[in-house]
């Protein structure tokens, strides 16, 4: 072995200089989940105030800002990270690659993160408190009328925006450049497909972020009326510009989440995914549609009829590579031979829980309905099936699926299984009756609730708690497995496991395909 | 069925079990589905909310049932070899263009219940809805006589939002003051905002539209059943956005228009009291009443403070006129303290703060006149 084979190097330094991807995605999987254990604490806290009606434990002020910082850690904490913890870790191997292209970049990127947070997360303890103007922080309310720690969470925004254009060029340099001989476009990998798909996604509408925030500050600060119309300026303005940003937004949450469950349940179905080719153009067909249906958020704000229907078609349009996709999911299950370890439970899950939200989404794109869900918990239920069930469940399934690859241990199969159906159960019965208190007439961001409501709140309380308490039990088992797991040495952890990640050795070395792998030509992809 | 599958069946059936008796159980008490409401529209929309639910329902039994038999007959556990397939763009192909066709089913009554709700022509009144930080105001426009406009509060006390009292029936849905209208009339909402974006929902009217500041959109109803709907704001409106609820009364024709009667006399009275000048007796008559009303809950029963600073031996209220005044009109931004000058006639604004500076131990001895008060606005 040659010297330039080095390991890690030791102590701290090795965290806060590497620029190996492995260090890197490891970092990132950890981080995503501190926010995600804060974020889920914030819910608690709404939770208990919803509990019950009347004022019990917060005041209306602090309950808003609980929602609000409660959605801000979880999309921009908890589940991008996480994703991109996971395309760290895995496009390089998928792919035969050393390393991401730009390692140094790469180490930036996250090392932009923790402190953002903490700012964040400081503005709780501020004059005038945390921002309370939702996640979607909506002008006026956000300029005119927010407390003043709205410009450190604004200083946020710009910061997580870098931090997720500068990982979203890596991958797609390191896609485009460092593919092993023979490894095609068209023989990559679903996973890797979806993120490459998700980060031109990402340097597509972050800046647009970007720009929506530097206008607050403008109003905010240097006497513009972009968003005021005491000024000349228009609210509504505000939220085309938001929701161009955050319609694609959620797909930039769920594509990987597709890539995902297109690995895991080949593998456990022994047999490989059904349509490859239709689920590379699927991918494709929702990246661009996402551009185009932003204003179906914005039914309510007073649109011409015209556009109203241009947005109502090109939303139902969606339906369609949505459903190709769940089509060919449960096709590639079709006569395979199925076993349910943890990951393919919770790919499971996901399938039957992420088609009920695209029903609801289905549901919500049409305008003259949407009149009465807009805004109501049913709208609620509709992105928390999408993105709970769709995104954490699918990297629930990542972790369980990869982590004997990651550290040479095997986790503990009934206490993952058991982490499963404590999930699936608390999710349900927590955001299940959510779908009828907002069909009965329950607005969203509210702090307190008229009596008819109160039966499905309790419900949706425990529901949240179950849920809440299974995560600390997932937290337990990965320790514990990277700690004291079972040592697993075949390469191929998994029996139906396809593709490169699968072919170094186990635990994979901390420097994988120094020199490129040989792909059979002939191998159907992976 | 194999052992295996058996054990699977129950384990699943175990939560959808809990799942479908909870929502049995709920569904005999709370409504769980989308009401048809009062109006044609509502049910137009409730009817097109139950077409794709059900299209949905038929489509996911078809998904999962397909799903669920792989999961039973094709595990690993019956010995099964798994087949190889792994393409055919035939089914691709049908299964992009089957949905596609179900969607255009979708659309086309969507589009025409759409243009429905669009249709403002030949509304047969106006009123106009303003949201406020957090209560909504009303005017009734384009009546022969006064125009009508008032402010509708939440009526729920504190004592039963913080759990001192028991709840009433219908808490935090009731108001001081419900905007009345009368049945099978086409009536169009005016709808904007004073200062953060509102959304006024009825869900029961099959309204729900955003109230923006600057903006004024449209938005119109026809009630076919008189009765009471309430709703509430839906958009995200600070502090207080869970506590600005609507309540609309649906009369007959005939109750209408003494309602409407009744009001624009009380405006006319209101401007003809306007002109007058009040004795120092009348206004703290007047304004004892006012104060009870509208200034008590914060500032105390005897002026000695609360959620407000005191009034008694407040250097405001017993200081220069104009800058007392100014308070009451404009309010103190960023606090409890509302700006009042918009929210009540002027008769009763020069009533309570010469109440506030000639009680609770007050003894200024000057007046406030309601003609000091329109002058004070005017600037
Ligand atoms: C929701 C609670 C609330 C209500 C209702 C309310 N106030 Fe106040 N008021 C306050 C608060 C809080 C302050 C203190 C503002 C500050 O910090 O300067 C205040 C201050 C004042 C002051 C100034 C006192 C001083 O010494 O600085 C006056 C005058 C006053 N209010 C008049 C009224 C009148 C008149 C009414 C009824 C029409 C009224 N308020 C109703 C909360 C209220
Ligand atoms: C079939 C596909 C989908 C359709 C047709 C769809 C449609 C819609 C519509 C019309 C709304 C607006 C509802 C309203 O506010 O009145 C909405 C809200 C939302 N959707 Fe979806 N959706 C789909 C899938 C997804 C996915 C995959 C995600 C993310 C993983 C997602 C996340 C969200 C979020 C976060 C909101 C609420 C945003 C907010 O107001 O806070 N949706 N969806
Ligand atoms: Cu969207
Ligand atoms: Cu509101």
């Amino acid at each position: 072995m040659g010297d330039h084979h080095h390991g890690p190097a030791k102590g701290l330094s090795r965290w806060l200089f590497t620029t190996n991807h492995k260090d890197i995605g490891t970092m990132y999987l950890w981080f995503s989940f501190a926010m995600f254990i804060l974020g889920g604490f914030f819910a608690m806290v709404i939770r208990a105030e919803l509990f019950q009606p009347g004022m019990q434990l917060v005041e209306p002020a602090f309950f808003n800002q609980m929602t609000t910082l409660h959605g801000l850690v979880m999309v921009f904490g908890a589940i991008m990270p996480s994703f991109v913890g996971l395309a760290n870790w895995l496009i390089p191997m998928m792919i035969g690659a050393p390393d991401m292209a730009l390692p140094r970049m790469n180490n930036w990127s996250f090392w932009i993160l923790p402190p953002t947070f903490l700012l964040l997360a400081s503005t709780l303890f501020m004059e005038g408190g945390a921002p309370a103007f939702g996640w979607t922080f909506y002008a006026p309310l956000s300029t005119t009328y927010a407390p003043p720690s709205v410009t450190f969470f604004i200083f946020s925004v710009h910061v997580l925006g870098l931090s997720s254009i500068m990982g979203s060029i890596n991958i797609i340099a390191t896609v485009m450049n460092m593919r092993a001989p023979g490894m095609t476009y068209m023989k990559m990998p679903l996973f890797v497909w979806t993120w490459l798909i998700t980060a031109f996604l990402l340097v597509a509408v972050m800046p647009v972020l970007a720009g929506a925030v530097t206008m607050m500050l403008m109003d905010i600060h240097f006497g513009t009326s972009f968003f005021s119309a005491a000024g000349g300026g228009d609210p509504v303005l505000f939220q085309h510009v938001f929701w161009f940003f955050g319609h694609p937004e959620v797909y930039i949450i769920i594509l990987p989440a597709f890539g995902v469950v297109s690995q895991i349940i080949p593998a456990f179905s022994r047999k490989p995914l059904f349509g490859y080719d239709s689920m590379v153009y699927a991918t494709a067909s929702i990246a661009f549609l996402s551009f185009i249906v932003w204003a179906h958020h914005m039914y309510t704000v007073g649109m011409p009829v015209a556009g109203e229907l241009f947005f109502m078609y090109a939303t139902m349009l969606i339906a369609v590579p949505t459903g190709v996709k769940v089509f060919n999911w449960v096709t590639t299950m079709w006569r395979g031979a199925l076993t349910f370890e943890t990951p393919m439970l919770f790919c499971i899950g996901f399938l039957v829980l992420f088609t009920i939200g695209g029903f609801t989404g289905l549901m919500l794109s049409i305008a003259p309905s949407d009149f009465q869900y807009h805004d109501s918990y049913f709208v609620v239920a509709h992105f928390h099936y999408v993105m709970v069930a769709g995104a954490v469940f699918s990297m629930s399934a990542a972790v369980y699926y990869w982590l004997p690859k990651w550290c040479g241990k095997m986790y503990n199969e009934a206490m993952g299984k058991t982490h499963f159906w404590i999930s699936f159960i608390g999710f349900n019965l927590t955001f299940f009756p959510q779908h009828f208190v907002g069909l009965a007439g329950m607005p969203r961001r509210i702090p307190d609730y008229a009596l008819q409501f109160a039966d499905f709140n309790m419900m949706s309380s425990i529901g949240a708690f179950i849920y809440g308490a299974s995560q600390i039990l997932f937290l337990y088992n990965v320790i514990a497995t990277i700690v004291a797991g079972k040592p697993v040495s075949d390469d191929k952890v998994w029996e139906g496991a396809e593709g490169l990640e699968w072919t170094v050795p186990t635990p994979a070395p901390y420097h994988t395909f120094e020199t490129p792998p040989r792909i059979d030509p002939d191998h159907v992809h992976s | 069925m194999s052992f295996e599958a058996k054990r699977l069946w129950k384990l699943a059936l175990g939560p959808v079990l809990i799942l479908m008796s909870a929502a049995v159980v709920g569904a005999e008490v709370n409504q769980v589905n989308m009401s048809q409401g009062a109006t044609e529209v509502g049910r137009d929309i409730y009817n097109l909310h139950m077409l794709i639910l059900g299209i949905c329902t038929v489509i996911g039994i078809g998904v999962f049932g397909v799903m669920f038999y792989s999961i039973i007959y094709h595990r690993k556990s019956k010995g099964v070899t798994p087949a190889t397939f792994h393409e055919s763009t035939k089914v691709e192909i049908a299964w992009t263009v089957v949905p596609f066709l179900i969607l255009i089913s979708m659309a086309v009554p969507a589009t025409s219940t759409l243009l429905d709700i669009y249709d403002y022509e030949d509304a047969e009144m106006d009123i106009m809805i303003t949201g406020y930080q957090w209560k909504w105001k009303y005017e009734y426009l384009n009546e022969n006589g006064e125009n009508v406009s008032f402010f509708s509060n939440l009526r729920t006390p504190q004592s039963e939002i913080y759990n001192t009292e028991d709840k009433g029936q219908h808490y935090l849905l009731e108001v001081d003051e419900p905007v009345v209208i009368p049945v099978d009339t086409k009536v169009r909402l005016l709808v904007t905002a004073n200062d953060v974006i509102h959304s006024w929902w009825v869900p029961e009217l099959a309204v729900k539209k955003d109230a923006i500041p600057g903006f004024i959109n449209e938005a119109w109803t026809r009630a076919s059943e008189t009765g009471i709907y309430r709703g509430q704001c839906a958009e995200l409106c600070g502090k207080d956005h869970g506590f600005m609820p609507i309540v609309v009364n649906v009369v007959s024709r005939d109750e209408y228009n003494d309602w409407l009667g009744a009001k624009q006399a009380e405006a006319a009275e209101i401007k003809a009291l306007m002109a007058q000048t009040f004795t120092m007796d009348e206004l703290m008559e007047r304004g004892e009443a006012v104060y009870q009303r509208a200034c008590l809950a914060c500032h105390g029963a005897k002026g000695e403070g609360g959620l407000g600073k005191a009034i008694a031996g407040s250097p405001l209220a017993t200081g220069e006129l104009g800058a007392h005044l100014d308070v009451g009109i404009n309010g103190v931004p960023g606090t409890a303290m509302q700006a009042f000058g918009g929210q009540m006639n002027d008769v009763d604004m020069a009533a309570v703060i010469t109440y506030q500076r000639n009680a609770f131990g007050n003894n200024m001895g000057d007046m406030v006149q309601p003609i000091d008060v329109f002058n004070y606005k005017k600037g």
